[in-house]
């Protein structure tokens, strides 16, 4: 069973999202989608000061089976990426809510995030998926 | 829903993700595809190999009867218990299979096939068999395990009589022979040290669990496929196929052009590819840059042309990614890569990249 934490929100694309007080937001990948992927081999994230737009591919995580894009969940300015997943990549499978962050996005001021999901709706949508 | 081997309720027992190959349902990994990739390369792994074909040609022109249908000769398997790679070519030249060859008895051979190959294969052999009168059997009734790793064979050898386990690690590679209901023999597809077993279906769940039980890890078909393209070992329907020939494929160490009277098929195409020189070569890659090579992806040789990779992914021994493929014959020491719209460097390297363990490239 996925691990799917409370205070997190989702999008049906398997990222997660971690808005902080300061409006940014932690970006990255579900427990559901590593283990989809499998054991995770090589990560490209996108360049500090790039602005991203919601549903943008952003990063891609290539995996022993295939290469997959990462769109991003939420508009605004990249602040900071986790540049130990360069040398890391499997953090993402071994905690991906954790140091398998990806990237930190200043949250542009007029919203334009994609629709997410509650943990709760998440979840609802995996077990659908796996029906 | 595919076929199942006798130990498909194991591997969904083990918590195995299950993938379609060759038209069966096989494990792709239990868990971490490169951990156990690891365990092979460090200490022993098992693979179910169950899937594969494995067909009994017996009669007093057997032999005749496999000179004429394989690329390799099998008048080099002089004994019974011999055993060689080799292909079986088609009319022009290419590759309707790569397979293992046996030689059980003075008339009898057994020959390994791939999964996905079995029907086409089965075909074409019984077309060919019925000149030379030798029956064409598929042993239906045996599984196959691959215990592959540097400590493979003791361990397997333990699960043996007493009486047999030095008889078994006095097999040399690519030797093999019958103990009791098992068939035991010194090959595998990892660039390991190891057994290929093939006993009889009812038998092959107590040899896995035994194997496991003794410390081998279950692998699945993720850890074959990585641990193979180390090894520059093909795979075909990705390196090869009926509109490639052995030559263009890196095998041509295969096949015995030798003597000139032995008319196996495909022969004739062989001696014409051979005057005007070949057009392409299978080559490994190993990237430079950051990245993962990944099959068809297209490869530019400067100033020559273009290719193709034909196998490609990450090699969790060299921790850089790996790759075959398939390039014009004047191809120098390094080519560019389009690895999703980005031109990465790749150097050109003679395959294994990884034997027995240890790196052969850097």
């Amino acid at each position: 069973m996925s691990n799917v934490p409370a205070e997190l929100e989702y999008t049906e694309a398997h990222e997660w999202i971690r808005r902080l007080p300061d409006g940014t937001a932690e970006v990255g990948i579900t427990d559901h989608a590593q283990h989809a992927l499998g054991d995770i081999v090589y990560v490209e994230l996108p360049e500090v000061g790039r602005t991203v737009s919601a549903g943008d591919a952003c990063a891609v995580v290539e995996s022993v089976k295939s290469a997959s894009d990462v769109y991003s969940p939420v508009s605004g300015e990249v602040i900071a990426r986790n540049a130990a997943l360069e040398t890391t990549p499997e953090s993402i499978n071994q905690d991906p809510y954790g140091a398998g962050w990806m990237m930190r996005v200043r949250l542009a001021p007029g919203g334009g995030d994609a629709k997410t999901l509650s943990a709760t709706a998440y979840t609802d949508l995996l077990s659908k998926e796996s029906d | 829903m595919g076929r199942r081997t006798a130990l498909f309720d194991r591997h969904r027992a083990l918590g195995a993700t299950t993938v379609d190959f060759g038209g069966w349902d096989m494990p792709l990994h239990y868990g971490s595809q490169i951990a156990e990739h690891h365990a092979v390369r460090r200490a022993a792994g098992v693979f179910d190999v169950s899937h594969m074909g494995v067909v009994d040609v017996d009669g007093a022109r057997s032999r005749e009867f496999l000179e004429r249908l394989l690329a390799n000769d099998v008048t080099r398997l002089t004994a019974p218990g011999r055993a060689l790679y080799g292909c079986m070519l088609n009319e022009a030249g290419g590759i309707i299979d790569d397979l293992l060859a046996y030689r059980l008895e003075a008339s009898a051979f057994r020959i390994v096939v791939n999964a996905g190959r079995r029907e086409a294969d089965l075909a074409w052999i019984r077309r060919h068999a019925a000149e030379f009168g030798v029956s064409v059997v598929e042993r239906e009734d045996l599984a196959m395990l691959a215990v592959q790793g540097p400590e493979a064979r003791a361990l397997t050898a333990k699960l043996l009589p007493p009486a047999h386990a030095p008889e078994a690690l006095a097999l040399a590679p690519f030797h093999a022979r019958p103990f009791d209901d098992w068939y035991v023999s010194r090959t595998g597809y990892t660039g390991e040290d190891g057994f290929e077993v093939m006993l009889p279906t009812a038998r092959a769940v107590d040899l896995f669990e035994a194997l496991r039980a003794a410390g081998a890890v279950p692998c699945g078909l993720g850890a074959r496929d990585t641990l193979r393209l180390e090894a520059g070992l093909n795979l075909y329907g990705n390196d090869m196929d009926e509109e490639t020939d052995p030559f263009e494929s890196a095998l041509g160490w295969t096949v015995a052009m030798r003597p000139v009277t032995r008319r196996f098929i495909g022969r004739d195409a062989l001696e014409a590819i051979e005057r005007r020189g070949s057009a392409r070569k299978l080559v490994g890659l190993l990237l430079v840059d950051r990245g993962v090579l990944r099959r068809h992806q297209t490869v530019t040789a400067p100033g020559v042309g273009v290719g193709e990779i034909t196998s490609g992914g990450f090699s969790p021994t060299l921790e850089r990614s790996i790759a075959f493929a398939r390039v014009p014959a004047a191809t120098g020491a390094e080519v560019e890569v389009d690895v999703r719209g980005r031109a990465l460097r790749a150097r050109v390297v003679k395959p294994p990249f990884v034997r027995n363990g240890q790196p052969l490239v850097s």
